[in-house]
């Protein structure tokens, strides 16, 4: 263990928690969806950096190669990738009846409008 | 190499954080993408890589930008809680951290990721598909079912946007009635 070999995963945890703190703290809703995106972003990274193979090359078979790195995690990410932008586009569109339903996109405002009007 | 560019993709995270101005947020997330994509195929992950330039760089950001559009949203106003939300962000790292430090290192040829089940699919797939490209046959091939539920996802989420924003164009045309 040392920073060398372990520095791709830090990243990787900065990354999520950066992400997890954009969603906690900041109120516009839009940013919260950006936040849950680098969230999501960095799970690509620690999926794909443990199938690396230095001095392997990209998993299609040809001769002269022998070292390819692992494909098994691409595919997963291939998926989630699509997924992803899928559950944004949901996202952005609630976001878009939100602001119409209440003419803002600031969660504090939105919850204030609530309690005045359960008052 | 990879190194410098998630130092890089840190940084570009960084000011996002910061960044009160939503426009610059999303142009930030492009770049934070483009990286993202420059990354994978330094990881020898090209199809992931092609797939994240254009989807996560491209089609993301135009749905942000059409959204930022449609909610006139411009500046984030305030901040909430900072401190609740950066010690709960501080823990949750700290206990990853400590997680990570059982990981084989970067790259270890012995780690189980490389000893198991993979080698079966480098070996056996292009007798079996004829597919060289190993990501194709395992994502068309071997779990063609998969792709098949990814596509269910992507078509429900296509029907609820168009449920959500229909509504809006008839509320908004009665109401010019």
């Amino acid at each position: 263990m040392s920073l060398a070999s372990h520095y791709s995963y830090w990243v990787t945890i900065f990354l999520m928690i950066a992400g997890l703190f954009i969603v906690i703290a900041r109120g516009n809703l839009v940013k919260k969806l950006v936040g849950l995106g680098i969230f999501q972003t960095s799970v690509y990274l620690l999926y794909i950096a443990p199938g690396k193979l230095i001095g392997g090359t990209a998993p299609i078979i040809a001769s002269g190669f022998r070292a390819y790195s692992n494909p098994l995690p691409h595919v997963l990410i291939l998926t989630a990738i699509v997924v992803g932008v899928a559950t944004l586009a949901l996202g952005l569109a609630i976001v878009v009846r939100i602001r119409e339903a209440y003419g803002t996109i600031e969660e504090v405002e939105i919850l204030e409008q609530d309690r005045r009007e359960e008052a | 190499m990879i190194d410098v560019l998630l130092t890089m993709m840190a940084v570009v995270v960084f000011a996002m954080i910061n960044q009160r101005n939503l426009f610059a947020v999303v142009v930030l997330g492009g770049i934070y993408s483009f990286l993202m994509a420059t990354v994978l195929v330094a990881l020898d992950a090209v199809d992931v890589a092609m797939t994240e330039a254009s989807v996560g760089a491209g089609l993301s950001t135009v749905l942000l930008l059409g959204a930022l559009y449609l909610t006139k949203g411009e500046e984030v106003t305030e901040v909430r809680r900072p401190l609740i939300a950066l010690a709960v962000s501080i823990a949750v790292g700290a206990a990853l951290v400590y997680g990570s430090l059982g990981l084989p290192a970067f790259s270890d040829p012995q780690a189980p990721i490389h000893t198991h089940v993979v080698p079966r699919y480098l070996n056996d797939s292009p007798k079996e598909t004829g597919v060289p490209n190993v990501v194709t046959s395992v994502l068309a091939s071997y779990r063609g079912f998969d792709t098949l539920g990814e596509t269910t996802v992507v078509f429900t989420s296509g029907a609820g946007v168009i449920a959500l924003l229909r509504r809006r164009r008839r509320s908004r045309e009665e109401s010019e009635k």
